[in-house]
């Protein structure tokens, strides 16, 4: 089951409208059917539920203030993607404004680093772990991200948006969403194979 | 011939189906001589595969109560304020 799971009598576009025209109702049957997803990215970028909750809270007053402005050339949940991931790098840089790091911090290129774990995993982790372990596990990956390739990764691979979405949503060329979104695949890649890695069946790690 | 480090650069285009057939036939060759690509490429797909099955998790308790109540709060007023009959269209 994917995260773009279809929820029967959920019409987007019908809801937005009705939303459009001041009908509140439609508009909080919006929010509380992305509150959980919004909850989630804020909760990756920022990595702190208080933020996560004032990005949750925020994206959705801008979301409500600004409809008018939505033209529906993408989705709804695209445009409202595009608020909170604003919101949350807005609180990210905040923070972070006293650290010397930018929080575009050039991409260094160490090729090499890219692959060092070669296994195959156990057939199907969902099956190897509950869905909560296997939750933190993930969740846990995605935080060791440096937060240049866990954003783009997010939008892309967790949210699903395009990658020429997502480099709108984050103002970045194409060429850059996709070298960082390599980047991000590889480097979790090589943390869910440790954890995934068939026993005893790291035959090529040394070639 | 296709170095294993070219097959890298060009594995989330390969991924996403986003290349020529050309370069998409070359990068199959060399899957199919390069065992280690090959690991690379499988777990690599089953990465994306099993963050794409990631379900949001239920909010912390409060924390739908209070977006409820904060856009209700916030959301009024510009109800309030858009129904002011002095605001033009233009």
């Amino acid at each position: 089951m994917g995260t773009t799971t279809v929820t029967p009598g959920f019409d987007e576009s019908a809801l937005v409208a009705r939303a459009k025209d001041g009908d509140s109702e439609a508009f909080s049957e919006l929010v509380s059917h992305y509150d959980r997803r919004v909850f989630r990215m804020a909760k990756q970028i920022t990595q702190n539920d208080d933020d996560a909750e004032d990005v949750l809270q925020e994206s959705f007053l801008k979301a409500y203030t600004h409809l008018d402005n939505f033209q529906g050339n993408s989705k709804f949940y695209t445009w409202l993607v595009r608020i909170a991931v604003n919101e949350a790098l807005m609180k990210l840089r905040k923070r972070r404004s006293d650290r010397t790091v930018p929080l575009d911090e050039p991409i260094d290129t160490g090729e090499d680093e890219m692959v060092r774990e070669i296994a195959v995993w156990d057939e199907n982790p969902e099956d190897t772990y509950s869905r909560e372990e296997l939750g933190t596990i993930l969740d846990s990956a995605v935080q060791s991200l440096r937060p240049a390739y866990r954003t783009v990764f997010i939008l892309r691979d967790i949210e699903e948006l395009s990658i020429e979405e997502t480099a709108q949503a984050l103002n970045l060329s194409i060429s850059a969403v996709k070298s960082r979104l390599l980047r991000a695949r590889l480097q979790l890649r090589e943390k869910l194979t440790r954890q995934f890695k068939r026993k005893g069946d790291n035959a090529y790690a040394d070639l | 011939m296709l170095t294993c480090k070219r097959f890298l650069q060009e594995l989330s285009d390969y991924l996403e189906e986003r290349l020529d057939p050309e370069t998409r036939a070359e990068l199959q060759k060399h899957l199919n001589e390069c065992p280690n690509c090959w690991v690379v490429c499988d777990t690599t797909k089953k990465t994306i595969k099993v963050f794409k099955g990631m379900q949001a998790q239920l909010l912390p308790s409060g924390v739908q109560m209070r977006l409820s109540e904060f856009l209700a709060r916030n959301c009024k007023k510009k109800q309030e304020k858009s129904s002011l009959p002095a605001q033009s269209e233009s």
